[in-house]
């Protein structure tokens, strides 16, 4: 697990282009050791942030320290980490064993220990063999594991990931996704993730920091932002979910869509306007007179392993996933477990929605 | 194969044919035939009409051989001189980023779209014994300059008139290299120095081999240059050529050393790429 050991702490970081704000006073640690993904839509600000820790940009305001030492001021190439791109940026004029090579011949280390590197490098991401051979005769995911042993072999503290899977076709990218994780823990070293897909962030990461619009949303384990979530950003980005506007009657009591829902949530105040989020594999559809709530199911989708329904009931359509089928047309009854409801305060302006400050 | 298909193989084989004909026509009429000729006068006698070396065996008379050597060794230092303007010149567009590189292409063409005798004679003006640099040097008391007539004033022509041959290729493939590429190696530990030699060099070696072939072939054979720069004083091979269509009227011989220069140009051109294909791929350091 991630030690309590803070390696990068980026403070107070504001980074604007051309007037639109970027980034808006970050503050952020990452722990040795630690699987962190950056995750949210494009333009959120996520691969700003992991490029001002690679160095590729300067922030207008704050600082970036590493390992206790302010490094928001030095280039790339002075910098203890690496990076590897969304689109591998392989030196296409070289083999791969010269591009591999590439940061150890410039740290001028020896023939032989340049050799042993290669060898070990390409063992573990599995391709073997394949030092003679050009970046161009390699498939997109051969490549983007050379991109790996090209920036591993400098035995970095931090590797920076820039969506490196963003170019591989599903399959390959879920085999990459194991791949990476077996690379992290052999290696012991940080990795820094970025990424637009929510399912590579939960299957990977030690911590993900979701972003949006250069705000920080939440932080925390995959489990808690899935479980969890702060607000209706994360709630709809991480997952499928529904989320409707409910009122907090008191503790552990919730009035969604004009029936009283057992929750576990407290110190909301009592009849307070509140979000509530519902997985939709968390929706129990039963017999109608053993359901919360009636409806009636009006779309139905296999799925492969389960079952993906819209019930319509109280004027809210719910998306349910569920093993069981129950067919287009039938009277269901909805249950949701107490803990399987999620409570969020709701925003209060149009601005705190747009940057989800909320709490 | 059934038959409907049978025919339609063979109406797209027709059409290709009609297609490719104004092509066909263009190749043989205005590049295999004069070619042909060329060959044709260079290996017959003049007076006979029977083969002959004669003519090709001209160049090592003592005269033209010389003229040779000067042709080469001029435009080898324009070709050089060239790329050494015309690279950091490259570098320093592509780092602009500018948006449209249609414009910077205009930029490097608009002098070209002048007519070549007009930018010439304009620096027979400019370098002249009254020519305007002589001119603002005596305005400030200091001593005349000799440049006119000589090979300086002929290599000053030849990089002027040809620069943007060896820049415009040399950007072309400068502003392909992604930002990524030049990044990973600042990554990597590389300081822009390293990077510049082990990385954008390297890939920009396309764009060099075809700027120096661009640039040292009409160098090589431009006899307007050094008739307007070098005032009848310095003569090269490709004002030898001309003398001996125009002037001697000989056809042969003028023919039989077009054909040895044009043999040198491409055994030059043949190593350049030897060279460029050879480092492919093989430790450059």
């Amino acid at each position: 697990m991630a030690q309590e050991n803070k390696l990068i702490t980026l403070e107070n970081i504001t980074k604007k282009y051309g007037g639109q704000v970027v980034l808006d006073d970050l503050n952020l640690y990452i722990r040795e050791n630690e699987f962190l993904t950056l995750l949210g839509p494009s333009g959120c600000g996520k691969t700003t942030t992991l490029r001002i820790i690679g160095g590729f940009e300067t922030p207008d305001t704050g600082r970036v320290i590493f390992d206790g030492q302010d490094i928001t001021n030095l280039p790339p190439n002075k910098r203890q980490l690496n990076t590897v791109f969304q689109k591998y940026a392989l030196f296409t004029h070289m083999t791969i064993a010269e591009n591999i090579a590439f940061g150890l011949k410039i740290k001028k280390k020896s023939k032989q220990y340049i050799q042993d590197k290669i060898d070990y490098a390409l063992k573990l991401v599995n391709l073997d063999g394949f030092g003679k051979r050009m970046p161009d005769s390699l498939s997109g995911g051969q490549q983007q594991r050379i991109a790996i042993a090209r920036a591993i072999v400098n035995e970095p503290k931090v590797l920076l990931l820039d969506e490196p899977l963003g170019a591989l076709d599903l399959k390959l990218r879920q085999d990459m996704q194991y791949e990476l994780i077996r690379l992290k823990n052999e290696l012991g070293i940080t990795f820094v993730y970025v990424t637009h897909d929510q399912e590579e962030a939960l299957t990977m990461s030690d911590t993900i920091m979701v972003m949006n619009q250069g705000y920080i949303q939440q932080i925390g384990s995959p489990e808690m932002i899935y479980n969890e979530p702060k607000n209706a950003f994360v709630a709809d980005f991480i997952g499928e979910s529904n989320i409707i506007g409910a009122t907090m009657i008191q503790d552990r009591l919730v009035e969604i869509l004009g029936a009283k829902f057992a929750c576990v949530d407290e110190g909301f105040g009592t009849n307070q306007p509140v979000d509530v989020v519902i997985r939709p594999e968390d929706v129990d559809l039963v017999e109608p007179e053993q359901g919360t709530i009636q409806g009636v199911v009006t779309s139905l989708i296999f799925k492969g392993v389960h079952y993906e329904m819209e019930v319509e009931a109280n004027g809210f359509t719910w998306l349910v996933h569920s093993t069981d089928l129950s067919p287009v047309g039938k009277q269901v009854g909805i249950k949701v477990d107490p803990f399987d409801i999620q409570i969020m305060n709701k925003p209060e302006s149009e601005d705190e929605e747009a940057v989800g400050i909320n709490e | 194969m059934n038959k409907r298909e049978g025919r339609l193989a063979k109406q797209n084989k027709l059409r290709q044919l009609l297609l490719s004909s104004p092509y066909v026509l263009w190749s043989i009429g205005f590049i295999i035939l004069p070619l042909v000729m060329v060959v044709y006068y260079g290996l017959t006698s003049r007076d006979g009409g029977g083969f002959t070396l004669e003519n090709l065996k001209l160049i090592w008379e003592p005269t033209h051989r010389a003229t040779l050597i000067l042709s080469v060794q001029l435009s080898v230092i324009s070709t050089i001189l060239c790329l050494l303007i015309a690279y950091p010149l490259a570098l320093a567009l592509r780092s602009l980023r500018l948006k449209s590189n249609g414009f910077v292409i205009l930029l490097f063409m608009l002098p070209m779209w002048m007519n070549f005798l007009l930018r010439t004679i304009a620096w027979q003006n400019i370098l002249e014994k009254n020519g305007v640099i002589n001119m603002l040097l005596s305005a400030v008391g200091l001593p005349k300059l000799n440049i006119i007539n000589t090979p300086t004033a002929i290599v000053l022509g030849m990089v002027y008139d040809f620069l943007p041959f060896m820049i415009i290729p040399i950007y072309n493939v400068l502003s392909k290299i992604g930002d990524d590429v030049i990044q990973a190696a600042a990554d990597l530990g590389a300081n822009y120095f390293q990077i510049l030699w082990r990385v954008i060099l390297p890939l920009s070696k396309p764009g060099i081999v075809s700027g120096l072939t661009m640039v040292f072939v009409p160098s090589l054979t431009t006899f307007v240059i050094s008739d307007i720069l070098g005032g009848g004083n310095i003569l090269l091979i490709g004002k030898v050529i001309e003398q001996k269509f125009k002037m001697a009227n000989d056809w042969n011989a003028g023919c039989g050393l077009s054909l040895v220069l044009m043999v040198f140009i491409f055994i030059c051109m043949a190593i350049v790429q030897k060279y460029d294909k050879d480092s492919e791929g093989t430790s450059v350091w």
